[in-house]
């Protein structure tokens, strides 16, 4: 047991040791996961700092160049360095995906926990729009709005953004109903306190355990959805460097033998399997699944 | 009595520790206890919340909690030491040999079953039964418990029974394969007076006449007068005390043993005096209050004076609780007038001023789901004092610690959250937070029904000086009539959502009563050995 601990006053220990003690009782997998998070972060937030070469840089005359001491991986179908392109590819794809699940959530979930405590006509009404939203095939959706409105970044931020939040709708509403019912939402009520004030303070707390594993579970169909939109060619637009489009835009390697096109693949999968790691974590927390903490 | 000392003992437990894991830390929970249940007797388990009780019941079946550890002792039952042998081996014996009663039958039962099928399913998987047989075996339970049209109950799903059936339908599972030794773990304290006296009676009956042990943990010394014949006594997970039950109620011996039976006569002195001050505070009539087509409340006429306790009794499903939310502005009333203050009362929160809101207040019965258990005792306490009287920082603070030490809490509770404090301390923070309003009315809903008999005594008294120092009105929503007794100055006698009675307490206490009222008051368990037997006597003749 840490010596400080026991010298802090009585307030119990800081938010700091607690979470290094959270972090500690995690089991393996949690703490691989985490890890692996971590070396994503880095390299999205670094990016300039760790890449070779630029973004859009042409680097070689040669296109599909092999692996080599000049260029790691190689290069890609213009002659741009693999590794670079990979390198960037990490900081648009992370970055976008996490902008877009933010914004997903935060509608989401305010409009969850406020049809949850109103109830009635409005309760129905978001209800059933959202369950018009979702009845219709989210990939056949995305791809409709994109030709409609033309495939640039917000407008495919908004448009997944907006899907996914249908989502989180419907998971946040379900938990706050059963947080509604309890005593002390309807103390507050009682108090004449605001739903804004009863959404964030009374119900949010108690439901987000189980909205943080959602969190994190839509965050890699996000990021796996711009991946696939991507490599459908209306997902981010070259010149910027994309996982997904990365993989088609080198597709033709793979006929020849060469494993490349399939390294931004596996560094989807891999941020996928990783965040499922410390989501499953989290989630068993959360529904006291593991005797764990 | 004399032939069972020399039969084997059903159940023999030896020097039995338990830890749990609390916080990282392994707390001892039961330290070194010996009990010994010989065939047909019942033990009476007494103490107060957390003192052990349920984990030596479990304990009995071989059963510990999640989290929960044996360090120490055997626990033989019919010769068989449970606690070295496999969860394999162990789980046969239960339901067959050993079953249990839990509190909440609502809990207990799967809703999505037909009770029947609930009740059989150990009997056909490991008793050895046919389907028919424990069908049989069954019905003749449900006609010993005096369950109505006993062929055709276990037909019923479990929200078609109410919760006294419920029960006594466990009782029936339990009883199903004949066992040696039923745990009965409070399986009145979720009832109402009423209907707690036809399950004791039921058990009572069913005890006797199949000859099982039992061990019967409550902390209702009433209660455990009628059905148990020893008594152990625990205290931090110690047995204090052990004796035949004429002897422990007659001349208890030990302090703490004395402490819990005085703390039952609840030594609360309450000074009667209601000389009605001016105009009532708050004054109902002809009140009614309708869920969809079903008409809860009707014609209720109520006035609360000032510094006045009005005590509402009545079984569940009176409607007491619906009219306590009435008052708060939390169920809008279908007829009828509220007046506070000489001033007409709207309806709902929403119309209400912050001023009227800031002097009603409410305190519920559960202070587990009236407390959020994601925030601290700080912020609990503090929402109402920024809300209501815009305190922020440093005066915030000092008010708060100020409530805190109304409530007979200190600082150091401040920090933590409602699952870091007992039941007790819980209470007392909703009371504080109720508080920090700075109120003239406070509804409480059942408030200290949660809470056992010492901590209820303590958390009274503590509402009575509150009352004397700042001059407070009550209206306590209740079904235990000791409660009553101790603080009230008048009551109001509810049943089925109309009021059947009310009037100054010593004029309701005193005969010649309502027949409703009467029945309410003979239903409460005296302390005395003998009462239960008087009832069914009194019943059968």
């Amino acid at each position: 047991m840490d010596q400080s601990l026991h010298s802090r006053p009585a307030a119990g220990p800081g938010r700091m040791t607690r979470a290094l003690r959270l972090i500690r009782s995690a089991p393996l997998t949690a703490k691989i996961g985490m890890v692996v998070i971590a070396i994503y972060a880095f390299v999205a937030l670094f990016a300039p700092l760790l890449a070779p070469y630029g973004e859009y840089e042409v680097v070689s005359r040669v296109p599909f160049e092999a692996w080599g001491p000049e260029h790691l991986l190689g290069t890609d179908q213009l002659g741009r360095d693999f590794l670079s392109r990979l390198i960037y590819g990490a900081r648009n794809s992370i970055s976008i995906a996490l902008v877009t699940t933010v914004i997903s959530f935060t509608i989401g979930c305010l409009l969850g926990v406020f049809a949850a405590l109103v109830g009635g006509v409005v309760d129905q009404v978001i209800s059933r729009l959202v369950d018009a939203l979702m009845s219709v095939p989210d990939l056949i959706f995305t791809l409709m709005i994109l030709s409609i409105f033309g495939s640039s970044v917000v407008n495919l931020i908004l448009i997944i953004a907006v899907l996914t939040s249908t989502r989180f709708f419907r998971i946040s509403r379900a938990a706050a109903l059963n947080v509604a019912s309890l005593d002390f939402v309807e103390a507050a009520k009682a108090r004449g306190e605001g739903l804004l004030w009863i959404a964030v303070n009374e119900v949010f707390p108690n439901i987000l355990p189980l909205i943080l594993s959602e969190l994190g579970m839509r965050f890699c169909f996000i990021f796996l959805n711009i991946a696939a939109l991507s490599f459908l060619g209306v997902g981010l637009q070259p010149p910027t460097a994309e996982w997904g489009s990365m993989v088609r835009d080198n597709a033709a390697l793979i006929n020849m033998g060469d494993i490349t096109p399939l390294i931004p693949a596996a560094a989807i999968a891999f941020l996928a399997i990783a965040v499922n790691f410390v989501v499953d974590w989290l989630l068993n927390r959360a529904s006291g699944l593991s005797d764990e903490g | 009595m004399t032939g069972r000392e020399t039969t084997p003992p059903v159940v023999e437990i030896t020097d039995l520790r338990i830890e749990a894991k609390a916080n990282d830390e392994w707390s001892k929970i039961v330290n070194g206890v010996s009990l010994v249940i010989h065939p047909g007797e019942v033990l009476g388990l007494v103490g107060e919340s957390g003192a052990g009780k349920s984990t030596i019941g479990l304990a009995a079946l071989g059963y510990l909690r999640p989290g929960a550890r044996v360090t120490g002792g055997t626990v033989r039952l019919l010769g068989q030491d449970l606690m070295t042998i496999p969860e394999d081996e162990r789980r046969p014996f239960r339901g067959t040999r050993v079953a249990y009663v839990a509190q909440s039958a609502q809990a207990a039962f799967n809703p999505v079953h037909r009770l029947m099928d609930q009740i059989v399913m150990v009997a056909v998987e490991r008793g050895g039964m046919t389907r028919d047989e424990a069908e049989g075996r069954a019905v003749d339970l449900f006609r010993a418990l005096q369950l109505p049209e006993p062929e055709i109950f276990g037909l019923r799903f479990p929200h078609q029974v109410s919760g006294g059936q419920l029960q006594r339908a466990m009782v029936a599972m339990a009883m199903i394969c004949n066992p040696a030794l039923i745990v009965f773990d409070e399986p009145t304290t979720a009832l109402d007076v009423t209907t707690q006296v036809e399950v004791l009676i039921s058990i009572r009956k069913v005890i006797e006449n199949f000859g099982v042990a039992a061990i019967y943990i409550t902390h209702d010394l009433a209660v455990v007068a009628q059905i148990a014949h020893r008594v152990a006594v625990l205290r931090y997970g110690e047995v204090v005390e052990e004796a035949p039950i004429g002897r422990i109620m007659d001349r208890p011996e030990h302090p703490y043993t004395k402490s819990l039976w005085a703390v039952h006569e609840m030594p609360v002195t309450h000074a009667v005096d209601h000389e009605a001050k001016g105009a009532p505070l708050l004054s109902l009539s002809g009140v009614s209050a309708r869920y969809r087509d079903f008409e809860v409340l009707t014609g209720i006429d109520l006035t609360v004076g000032r510094g006045e306790t009005v005590a509402l009794v009545g079984e569940s499903g009176s409607g007491k609780s619906t009219l306590g939310r009435l008052i708060v502005g939390l169920k809008e009333p279908a007829g009828g007038q509220l007046v506070y203050d000489g001033k007409p009362l709207p309806p709902r929160v929403r119309r209400r001023s912050a001023e009227t809101l800031k002097q009603i207040q409410i305190i519920y019965q559960s202070a587990d789901t009236a407390l959020n258990p994601r925030q601290t005792v700080r912020k609990i306490i503090g929402r109402p004092l920024s809300l209501y009287h815009g305190l922020r920082g440093a005066r915030r603070e000092a008010r708060m610690q100020e409530l805190l030490r109304l409530v007979e809490l200190d600082e150091t509770h401040a920090g933590r959250m409602p699952g870091q404090l007992s039941g007790g301390q819980k209470q007392r923070v909703a009371i504080a937070r109720a508080l920090a309003a700075e109120p003239r009315l406070i509804v409480c809903d059942e408030i200290t029904s949660a809470l056992d008999k010492v901590v209820q005594a303590d958390v009274l008294r503590m509402l009575l000086r509150l009352q004397a120092t700042l001059g407070v009105s009550y209206l306590f929503i209740t079904h235990d009539i000791e409660v009553v007794r101790a603080i009230a100055d008048r009551v109001v006698v509810m049943q089925h959502g109309r009021i059947v009675e009310q009037g100054d307490k010593d004029r309701i206490f005193a005969p010649p009563h309502e027949p409703y009222t009467e029945m309410l008051l003979a239903s409460v368990p005296d302390m005395a050995v003998g009462w239960l037997d008087r009832i069914i006597a009194a019943r059968a003749a």
